[in-house]
């Protein structure tokens, strides 16, 4: 019985199914021929946001946006593109949001002034610390 | 009635709070003996009604009973009785509840046992959680009633979200709520002893054991929540510096400068404001962490519902319990009297350097995480992602794991690295060999490879503090410390390996066709539908063998669930000790072939074994800890009643 309805199931999940993997994105889920190029491709995707996810790259997700958008790339890599042209490509299409990676500017210097901010207030504190004790 | 009786509970269990908060006050204020005396019977009675409340709700799952809202949202009938009662915390009132719940037992906990802190001391801090716990009381009790009801009742549940459909649902969330809620315990001393200005080695030593048992909880937490991630969402990674791993990491490098400093203070004397401050630094993170993952600012498969009223309220609370600490902490700090000194080179120096890093983390963690946040409110969203928590927070944590191999070698107080001169030139020599090593053997990448390198060092590092001296006589926090670092560096090795090894295949199969991925071969045997309690699925069969070795079948699946109407993809991975093969079946194609993935990660299990000897290391320490503790009190029993007699 409950293999029957497995099969019902299934049956009518067809077509659903086939929409899903109507092959207008080959290289959603192919890898590139070069393994240069695909590591190229790889390491990019790995920094580009899924829109619809939760937190997850284009790398590691099943969604229809994130497949489109890993065609996108490696498409562009095997044309010779650089990674960081793809990049800016994305982020003047889709906005800031889509790169994980944030570029040094007006809204985000904060992000990259903290680590030097921090190396010199450990540091303030630690010679402050010993030298009084010394 | 099971769902009556457990509200009552609930507002019984705050008003006690609300009672243990006012006596509190009053003693503390006007010494009153009388008064004294009902705090601790309050604190058990208020734990006991908690649980009593969160047992109504879990009957309430366990009995399916459809005419509670809360069970009718998250459940269904076809469900396996594991996720059935699981799912009691598989969403925002429930899990709220157990947070309460475990809050207020660890409070009755501390009323029952512990007699080494001065009253005044101990009556400030079971005030101070009741303070905290009549937040989280009002908090379920006005904007999250679990026990709310439906009437009619529901006909049918709407099931839980497939994703938590797992075992992981039963063990992770309590797991890390106990992390969680042990450091509102160590921020209740903290704050206990700001008010009556008593920061002394017996405090630390009492407070150690909960920062310690939070400390494993949430390592051990976040250990199973990244594995479960990893197998769960079907793409080979297992940490996504998403908000909601941070949330959990914030707590943990807060717990974990804590519990360094917390060390020194129980045996020297020293950085007393310091580790106040980490306590109530602590805590925070743990709010911070809730605030976050709960109020719906961040939509993830950890927050149940959208829903900002929730999230003013948890904002409310984190202002009013992080404000007022910080307040109290201000105006006390200096009159906390100075601790003992000590020299840069000393155990205590190295372990301040320990704290100032870890504690640099914490901020890059948490301005990474909130800084997007911060952005939106002004209309400008951005993105803070791995490509900069990761090499920013390793530009910290790597030279880190020298002083952490250094550290455990020098003496308290003072001490010079010339004393040192031969484990150091040791480690050093194994830190460049293993460098060239991995370096002229294969190209990776500049993180992996000093993350080797290190991981190499760290190893041996780890277990120097050993050396001449007899194994057998070791205190158990000793054998503690030094797995929980070797655990480091096992955890390190296997992250560099992964992220330096991976091989990825993504290919097309039909039945019978056979793919190589690094050292194995995996055949597509057949595709055929199953089916379980409530879903159904496509179960693909690989038959795959590791160069040349008997083959073992691996069967990934594509489940269909029903209610709700979800699909997920079910990894089958198979473990060697050298590495996992990872696999997932995707869609047919149109031709009728199938999508696989598949990926050989070497030593990526590696990450999850460090964290557990993290853990174990932690549990070892504080099972020598508190046998202590037991030995000391036993001893002065004894002294005291040999004296009696004397006289």
């Amino acid at each position: 019985m409950r293999l029957l309805l497995a099969f019902l199931a299934l049956a009518l999940a067809a077509p659903v199914i086939a929409q899903d993997s109507m092959p207008d994105a080959p290289y959603a889920y192919k890898q590139l021929e070069d393994p240069a190029q695909e590591a190229k491709a790889k390491a990019l995707m790995e920094t580009l946001r899924c829109l619809t996810c939760q937190g997850q790259s284009i790398a590691d997700s099943d969604a229809k946006i994130a497949g489109d958008m890993r065609h996108q790339v490696r498409t562009r890599i095997k044309a010779g593109e650089s990674p960081e042209a793809i990049r800016r490509w994305l982020m003047e299409r889709y906005g800031d949001y889509i790169s994980y990676k944030p570029e040094l500017s007006e809204t985000t210097w904060p992000l990259f002034a903290l680590p030097l901010v921090l190396v010199l207030a450990g540091g303030l504190v630690l010679f402050g610390r010993f030298r009084r004790r010394a | 009635m099971i769902a009556e009786l457990g509200l009552a509970a609930l507002w019984l269990a705050a008003a006690l709070a609300l009672l243990q908060l006012v006596c509190g006050v009053m003693v503390v204020r006007r010494d009153d003996a009388a008064l004294a005396s009902v705090i601790r019977p309050l604190a058990v009675v208020q734990g006991a009604l908690a649980a009593l409340a969160f047992g109504a709700l879990l009957l309430c799952f366990a009995r399916f009973d459809l005419s509670v809202k809360l069970v009718a949202m998250n459940s269904r009938d076809a469900q396996p009785l594991i996720f059935q009662i699981a799912g009691t915390w598989g969403n925002h009132e429930g899990s709220m509840l157990m947070w309460v719940t475990i809050m207020s037992l660890a409070g009755a906990l501390i009323a029952l046992i512990e007699r080494r802190v001065p009253e005044r001391t101990m009556i400030a801090t079971l005030a101070t959680q009741a303070f905290v716990g009549l937040g989280f009381y009002a908090f379920l009790l006005i904007a999250s009633n679990p026990f709310e009801r439906l009437d009619p009742p529901a006909q049918q549940g709407l099931g839980l979200n497939p994703a938590l459909q797992d075992i992981g649902l039963a063990y992770h969330p309590p797991t890390l709520y106990f992390g969680y809620v042990g450091l509102s315990v160590a921020f209740s001393f903290a704050v206990g002893a700001l008010i009556t200005r008593q920061v002394t080695p017996a405090f630390a030593r009492a407070m150690r054991p909960w920062v310690l048992g939070a400390w494993i909880f949430l390592t051990l937490g976040i250990t199973a929540g990244s594995y479960w991630a990893y197998y769960e969402l079907g793409w080979g990674g297992w940490w996504f510096w998403d908000p909601t791993e941070n949330a959990s990491l914030m707590p943990w490098l807060a717990a974990t400068a804590l519990l360094h400093s917390v060390s020194v203070l129980a045996a020297r004397d020293a950085l007393r404001t310091w580790t106040i401050m980490l306590g109530v630094v602590a805590f925070s993170m743990s709010m911070v962490g809730t605030f976050l993952v709960r109020s719906g600012i961040l939509t993830s498969v950890h927050a149940f519902a959208i829903d900002p009223e929730r999230g003013a309220f948890i904002l409310g609370l984190l202002a009013l319990y992080v404000g007022s600490a910080l307040v109290l902490f201000a105006l006390r700090a200096g009159t906390v009297a100075e601790g003992e000194r000590f020299a840069v080179t000393s155990r205590e120096g190295a372990l301040v350097v320990n704290n100032v890093v870890l504690c640099a983390l914490l901020a890059i963690v948490l301005v990474g995480t909130l800084y997007p946040l911060v952005t939106e409110a002004y209309g400008v969203r951005v993105s803070v992602g791995p490509p900069y928590f990761t090499p920013v927070s390793a530009l910290f944590f790597l030279p880190m794991l020298v002083v952490l191999a250094v550290g455990p070698l020098l003496r308290w107080r003072r001490d010079s690295l010339e004393r040192i001169q031969r484990p150091l030139v040791l480690f050093f020599a194994i830190a460049v060999i293993a460098l060239a090593g991995v370096w002229f053997n294969s190209s990776i990448g500049f993180l992996p490879l000093v993350g080797m390198a290190l991981a190499a060092m760290l190893a041996v590092a780890s277990f120097a503090p050993a050396q001449g001296r007899n194994l057998r006589r070791l205190p158990l926090a000793v054998w503690g410390m030094m797995i929980a670092h070797f655990g480091i560096a096992v955890a390190l090795f296997g992250m560099a390996a992964d992220s330096a090894f991976t091989v990825e295949k993504l290919v097309a199969a039909k039945e019978g066709d056979t793919v190589e991925i690094g050292p194995w071969l995996a055949t597509l045997k057949t595709v055929e539908p199953v089916a379980g309690p409530n879903w159904t699925a496509l179960e693909a069969t690989l038959a795959v063998s590791y160069e040349g070795e008997p083959g073992k079948a691996l069967r990934p699946q594509q489940r269909s669930f029903w209610a709700p109407a979800q699909k997920t993809s079910e990894s089958a991975l198979l473990t060697r000790w050298n590495g996992q093969l990872y696999t997932v079946l995707g869609d047919q194609a149109e031709d009728g072939r199938w999508q696989l993935r598949l990926w050989w990660k070497p030593f990526v299990t590696w990450i999850w074994y460090g964290g557990i000897l993290i853990g174990l290391g932690g549990l070892l320490a504080l099972i020598g800890r508190v046998g202590n503790d037991l030995k000391r009190r036993h001893a002065q029993v004894r002294i005291a009643r040999r004296k009696r007699t004397a006289e």
